[in-house]
């Protein structure tokens, strides 16, 4: 299951839309960082609402997606967490440690465009 | 008592998806709340996960367990890998053999109601997890 990666202005925006394999995880950071160089992007949004298990795994893709984003000078926003699954998340102790969350795709992009006015 | 039971055999990371999916759908049959499913589906996840990552292929079994007061779902993870040397040990947060978080087998028992495991040094590991429905 590929996940789709949109490009809005200096945004790129994957948004999970079904369960992903660890190795569809893994396509997804490799097609992230790829596209933040190729379309030289200042923030990326990954929309997890679809996503109804958040596991060790998968967090730590999302944590490693952002950290290596950030050595590539731009920032990334995880938006739609569900509440179930964080709960799950908070009882396995799994965290996402410094990476930006928003409630959902707009409060991401309003995020980034803030982020975009205080380094620009 | 268990008249349901699913067999899953985990044998790659793809299994990990069908697994959980199969327990979400048994305990929404069973009238877990969304809420539960959840957390038994990422039990199971990291169930699967663990047999994927130490012991390469094993199986998980989805049962409906009934005592006279209420029912609920079991979750049985079993595989003939290299079994755990120190479970006590593996029962602490941020244990891993792995490199991996290790945050498996304690985050699972927090996931769940009941947590027993059995693990035999070259034989295997089976983990028994439960959710009674409130």
């Amino acid at each position: 299951m590929e996940v789709p990666i949109l490009k809005q202005g200096k945004v790129l925006i994957a948004t999970i839309q079904a369960a992903l394999s660890d190795a569809d995880l893994e396509n997804l950071r490799r097609g992230l960082v790829e596209q933040v160089v190729k379309f030289r992007s200042l923030g990326v949004i990954v929309d997890v609402t679809s996503m109804d298990v958040m596991d060790s795994f998968a967090s730590r893709t999302l944590r490693e997606i952002a950290h290596m984003i950030r050595l590539r000078g731009a920032e990334t926003v995880i938006v739609g967490i569900q509440p179930e699954v964080a709960l799950a998340m908070v009882q396995l102790g799994l965290t996402l440690e410094d990476v930006a969350t928003a409630l959902d795709l707009e409060e991401g992009l309003a995020y980034l465009n803030e982020k975009f006015k205080t380094t620009n | 008592m268990s008249d349901v039971e699913i067999r899953v055999p985990i044998n790659s990371d793809q299994d990990i998806v069908g697994a959980r999916q199969k327990g979400r759908t048994l305990a929404a049959e069973l009238g877990f709340s969304a809420a539960d499913a959840t957390l038994i589906a990422t039990a199971i996840s990291e169930l699967a996960r663990n047999i994927v990552s130490y012991a390469r292929r094993g199986e998980i079994q989805l049962q409906r367990i009934q005592n006279t007061v209420r029912q609920g779902i079991v979750v049985i993870a079993s595989d003939q890998g290299p079994g755990i040397r120190d479970v006590a040990q593996a029962l602490q947060d941020g244990f891993s053999t792995s490199g991996s978080l290790g945050l498996g087998l304690p985050g699972v028992r927090r996931l769940m109601d009941d947590f027993e495991i059995a693990s035999i040094p070259g034989q295997g590991t089976t983990v028994t997890v439960r959710k009674w429905r409130p």
